[in-house]
C-alpha cells in the first residue's frame, strides 16, 4: 500500500503549502458551527504542484479515502498505444532512414469510458470494448469477463444479463473484427447500439446491433410505465450522417432543404427483454421543433429574440439525455441548449422548456436533484481532449450551471468549476456525473477527467461548492496524454470513477465539517439492484435514526438548532422519546423554518411522533 | 530541428516504466478475453496479445494533412480576435473573440502535438504560405482555404472599427467556421479519414463548437443589424 504513503506525504506537503483554500461562495446552509467544533477537519489541500506518474502520479485527497485503484485489465492497456508519441518518435527516426515502418496506434482506442452497476458487477465501458468486474463488500473487485468489440466510444448500460453499448468511430464493425474497409461504403461498417447477453461469462453472445445513422455517443436505459419486459433506449449520435447507400433511413441536410435529415433527432429503439434479438429503431421523435410553428430546427442558443428570424439552429443532436422515470421527465444536453422533456410515454417525448446562456459551448450531460426541481447542465468546452481547467481559464467556461425547475420552466442559476489549478499537460473540463443520496441536501460527485473526481453541494442553485475531492498528477511532466477520471458516480455506499488509462478508482467518502458522519451513514443506506447513472432512481430514505439524525446535523450546522436543543434531540431521536417541552420547541422551530429546513424539522418531528 | 522536443531521456523512463507496469509481455488474463461475432453468432476466446493487435488503428496521410491545414486555418481566427481588443466595445463581440481566440489557440497546440508525436510535419508543405510573401505589393482576394478570409479581406478588417468592425467580424468569423466544418466533412470523406479514434473525437468537437458559435454569431450579427 506504498500508494497511500505517498497520498499522504504529498497531502501533508500540500496542506504546508497552502494556508486554506475555502471555497469563497460558502452557501449560509454549510456554515461550521457547534456540531463540528469539537473536531478538527483538514481544509481543502491545493491541487497544485502534483507529480506526474502512471501508477506513482502525486495525488491530493480531501474528504475522501481511495480504497481501490483497479488496473486496466489485460488485452486493453496497450503500453505502445498509452505512449505511442514516445514510441512514434523513436519510429521517426527510422521512417527518416527510409525503412518501412508500420504508423503507430491511436492512444485513445483503449481508453475506459463509462460505468454501469448490477447487483455485485460493475461493468466498465471502453472504447475497445468492456470489461465486467464483480466485488464483494469492500474487497478490491475481480475481473470476470472481458469482451472486446473495437470502436469508441463505448458507453455501457446494463440491465440483468443484457449489456448496452455505443458505437460511434467510423471503425465499429458488425462482427467486432476491427478489419479495415475499402471506401466510404460498407454493409460490415457498424455504428450504433449494441446489445450483448453476458448471462453465461465464459461464452458471451452479440444479440442484436441497432445500426443509427449518426452512431450511437451516448445511450439512455427508459423502463417502460407498466410493462416490465419492454426497456426504451434513447440514443444521443453526435456525428455526421451517414450516406443512404450503407443505411437507407439515412438521409443529412438541412430540415428546409430535406424534411427528412437524419440530424434534429433523437433515435428511440425498443427492446423486448425477452426477444432482444428483435430490438429496432421505432421512432426519431423531432425533440427541437419550434413549439408553435412545428419547424424542425426550432432552438436557438440566443432563445427567443422578439421581432427576429429563427436561423437553423446547431441544436441538431444531443450528446447524452438523463431520464428520471419516476418524476416522468427527462433532462437533454443537447449541443446548443438544455432542454426538459415530458417523458410519461416514452415513445413519444415531448420538449417542455428550453434554456441557453452564452458561457455554455456544449450542452453535454444532465443531473437532476432527488426533487426533481433542479437539473445540473454540464459543458464540454474543448471535447475533454483540451486542458481547460488551467488558472487563466474562465471559472464559467467549461463549467457546471444549476437550472431550476419552475412553472415557467429552467431557470439557470449559478455555476461551478473546480479551481482552476490544473496544468497544461492535463486534459480537464466538467463532465459526467450523478447524486449522492444524502437526504435533505443536493449533493453529485462528478468526473474532471485529469482534474480528478469532485463532490459538490448545489442545495443552493446559486451557490454550488465543492465539498470533497480526489486529483491525481499528470502521466507524464512535459506532455499531455489523454487520461483522467471519467465519471464519478455513487453506488450502494462506495463512489466509482473510471479511469481513461489507469482503470477504476473506488473510494468511500470520510466525514468532514460538509459532511457528517451520519449524512454519509444515511446515503449508505439507499441501496439499488441496478443502477445505469443516466437513468436515475428516486431516493426514499428507511425510516431509520440515522436519516433523523442526518437532518439533525443539517440544522446544527447551519444554525438553526443551538447546541443544548441539539442533544436532548439526538437522545430523544435514539430512545424514541421526547418530552412535551421538546415537542412544543421543535414544533414552534419547524412553524419559523423556511426552505429545506422544513423538510428536515418535519423529518425530526415525524420519527418522534412516530417513537411516540 | 523539427524534432528538437523529441525528449530521448523522458522516453527511456517511460520504457523502463512500462516494464515494472506490465510485466514484459501481458500477463495471462484474469479472466477469459471473448471477441464476439456478428449478431446471432457465437464469440471466440482470444490472447491478451491478439485484443490489442485488433485495437491498432492507424491515422492516414489525409489524416495528417487535414491537421496540418487545420492549423493554418485556426491561426487566422487567432489573428482575427487579437484585433478585437483595439476596435470593439461591444461586450458580446468581446467576450466571444476571447473564446475563439482562446479555444483555437489550445486546438493549435493540441494539433501540433499530434502532429510532432507523429514525426509529420508541422507546416503546410503544399502551401508554403506564399500568399503572404509577397511583402509590399497588393493584398491578394484568394483566401488560402475555405473559408478563410482573403489577405484583403483581412486589412479590411484590420482598418475597421466600432460597429463595421463587430459586422466585418463576426460575417468573417461565421464564413470561417463554416469553411472548418466543410474541411472536416471532406475529411470524412476520403478512405479511412477520420477513422483514428482521436482524430474522430477531434472532428466532433470542432463540428460542436464551431457551429455553436456560428449560431451565436448569427443572433449577434442580427442584434446589431
Amino acid at each position: 500500500m506504498n500508494y497511500l504513503n505517498c497520498t499522504a506525504s504529498i497531502a501533508a506537503l500540500a496542506l504546508g503549502l497552502t494556508a486554506c483554500s475555502q471555497p469563497a461562495n460558502e452557501p449560509t446552509e454549510t456554515t461550521d458551527t457547534a456540531a463540528t467544533a469539537t473536531i478538527e477537519y483538514a481544509p481543502a489541500p491545493s491541487r497544485e504542484g502534483l507529480t506526474a506518474g502512471f501508477r506513482d502520479a502525486g495525488t491530493a485527497i480531501w474528504n475522501m479515502e481511495l480504497l481501490h485503484e483497479v488496473p486496466t485489465p489485460a488485452g486493453f492497456n496497450d503500453p505502445e498505444a498509452m505512449w505511442a508519441p514516445a514510441v512514434e518518435m523513436a519510429l521517426h527516426t527510422a521512417m527518416e532512414a527510409g525503412e518501412e515502418v508500420a504508423r503507430p496506434p491511436s492512444p485513445i482506442s483503449f481508453a475506459n469510458t463509462d460505468i454501469a452497476f448490477s447487483g455485485n458487477r460493475i461493468v466498465l465501458g471502453n472504447w475497445h470494448g468492456f470489461n465486467v468486474f464483480e466485488a464483494e463488500g469492500d474487497a478490491a473487485p475481480e475481473l470476470i469477463l472481458s469482451v472486446v468489440c473495437p470502436g469508441g466510444q463505448g458507453d455501457v448500460s446494463i440491465r440483468g444479463n443484457l449489456v448496452f453499448r455505443s458505437v460511434e468511430d467510423n471503425r465499429g464493425r458488425l462482427g467486432c473484427s476491427g478489419v479495415a474497409i475499402e471506401g466510404e461504403v460498407s454493409a460490415e461498417r457498424f455504428r450504433g447500439v449494441q446489445i450483448f447477453d453476458i448471462s453465461d461469462v465464459s461464452a458471451p453472445r452479440q444479440v442484436a446491433a441497432v445500426q443509427t445513422c449518426r452512431g450511437s455517443h451516448t445511450h439512455t436505459l427508459v423502463p417502460h410505465p407498466s410493462d416490465p419486459n419492454v426497456l426504451y433506449i434513447y440514443n444521443s449520435a453526435t456525428s455526421g450522417v451517414r450516406p443512404a447507400e450503407e443505411l437507407d433511413i439515412c438521409s443529412d441536410g438541412e430540415p428546409d432543404e430535406n424534411p427528412d435529415t437524419a440530424l434534429y433527432s433523437i433515435d428511440i429503439i425498443r427492446v423486448a427483454l425477452d426477444a432482444p434479438e428483435q430490438a429496432a429503431i421505432i421512432e426519431r421523435p423531432r425533440l427541437f421543433a419550434d413549439s408553435e410553428t412545428g419547424e424542425i430546427a426550432g432552438l436557438s442558443a440566443g432563445g427567443a429574440i422578439a421581432g427576429q428570424e429563427r436561423e437553423a439552429s446547431t441544436t441538431d443532436q444531443c450528446h447524452d439525455i438523463t431520464v428520471y422515470p419516476e418524476a416522468g421527465l427527462a433532462a437533454g444536453a443537447c449541443s446548443g441548449n438544455g432542454i426538459l422533456i415530458d417523458i410519461q410515454d416514452p415513445e413519444h417525448p415531448v420538449r417542455i422548456s428550453e434554456t441557453s446562456d452564452p458561457n455554455m459551448v456544449y450542452w453535454h450531460a444532465a443531473i437532476f436533484n432527488n426533487d426533481a426541481s433542479k437539473i445540473v447542465f454540464t459543458d464540454e468546452w474543448g471535447g475533454g481532449i483540451a486542458a481547460r481547467c488551467q488558472s487563466g481559464d474562465p471559472e464559467h467556461w467549461g463549467a457546471n450551471i444549476v437550472a431550476d425547475i419552475t412553472a415557467d420552466g429552467l431557470e439557470t442559476r449559478g455555476f461551478f468549476k473546480i479551481p482552476g489549478e490544473q496544468t497544461a499537460v492535463e486534459n480537464c473540463v466538467a463532465h459526467n456525473g450523478g447524486l449522492v443520496p444524502v437526504p435533505g441536501r443536493d449533493i453529485m460527485l462528478q468526473g474532471w477527467y485529469s482534474g480528478g473526481v469532485s463532490m459538490i453541494d448545489f442545495t443552493d442553485s446559486d451557490n454550488p461548492v465543492e465539498i470533497a475531492f480526489f486529483d491525481r498528477g499528470p502521466v507524464d511532466a512535459d506532455e499531455l496524454y489523454l487520461a483522467g477520471n471519467w465519471a464519478a458516480y455513487w453506488y450502494n455506499g462506495r463512489v466509482y470513477a473510471p479511469e481513461i488509462v489507469r482503470g477504476l478508482d473506488i473510494f468511500r467518502l470520510l466525514p468532514s465539517a460538509h459532511l457528517s458522519a451520519n449524512e454519509i451513514a444515511a446515503a449508505e443506506a439507499i441501496q439499488f439492484d441496478e443502477s445505469n447513472p443516466q437513468t436515475q432512481q428516486r431516493y426514499v430514505w428507511p425510516e431509520e435514526a440515522v436519516v433523523v439524525q442526518a437532518y439533525l446535523d443539517q440544522l446544527v450546522r447551519a444554525g438553526r438548532v443551538a447546541p443544548a436543543m441539539a442533544a436532548q434531540l439526538r437522545t430523544a431521536i435514539d430512545g424514541g422519546e421526547a418530552s412535551a417541552m421538546l415537542t412544543s420547541n421543535l414544533a414552534a422551530a419547524r412553524t419559523a423554518a423556511s426552505g429545506r429546513d422544513i423538510e428536515r424539522f418535519q423529518a425530526i418531528s415525524d420519527w418522534l411522533q412516530r417513537a411516540g | 530541428m523539427k524534432f528538437d522536443r523529441m525528449r530521448l531521456v523522458p522516453a527511456l523512463a517511460i520504457t523502463a516504466l512500462l516494464c515494472s507496469a506490465t510485466t514484459a509481455a501481458q500477463p495471462a488474463p484474469a479472466a477469459p478475453i471473448m471477441q464476439p461475432g456478428a449478431p446471432g453468432t457465437p464469440s471466440r476466446e482470444i490472447t491478451a496479445e491478439q485484443s490489442l493487435e485488433l485495437g491498432r488503428s492507424h491515422y492516414t496521410p489525409a489524416d495528417a494533412r487535414f491537421m496540418q491545414h487545420m492549423i493554418v486555418h485556426h491561426g487566422q481566427a487567432v489573428e482575427m480576435g487579437a484585433l478585437i481588443e483595439a476596435r470593439t466595445t461591444n461586450h458580446g463581440v468581446r467576450l466571444l473573440g476571447q473564446r475563439i481566440a482562446l479555444s483555437q489557440a489550445a486546438e493549435i497546440d493540441m494539433m501540433r502535438t499530434w502532429l510532432s508525436r507523429r514525426g509529420e510535419p508541422n507546416g503546410m508543405p503544399e502551401h508554403g504560405g506564399h500568399h503572404m510573401a509577397a511583402a509590399g505589393s497588393m493584398p491578394s482576394t484568394t483566401p488560402l482555404m475555405p473559408g478563410m478570409l482573403s489577405p484583403a479581406q483581412m486589412t479590411e478588417l484590420a482598418a475597421a472599427e466600432g460597429r463595421q468592425f463587430d459586422q466585418f467580424f463576426l460575417t468573417g468569423m461565421i464564413e470561417h467556421h463554416q469553411g472548418a466544418i466543410g474541411m472536416v466533412e471532406a475529411l470524412l470523406a476520403e478512405p479511412g479519414g477520420g477513422e483514428d479514434p482521436e482524430i474522430s473525437e477531434f472532428l466532433n468537437a470542432i463540428i460542436a463548437d464551431q457551429s455553436t458559435e456560428i449560431l451565436r454569431m448569427r443572433t449577434m450579427l442580427a442584434e446589431i443589424g
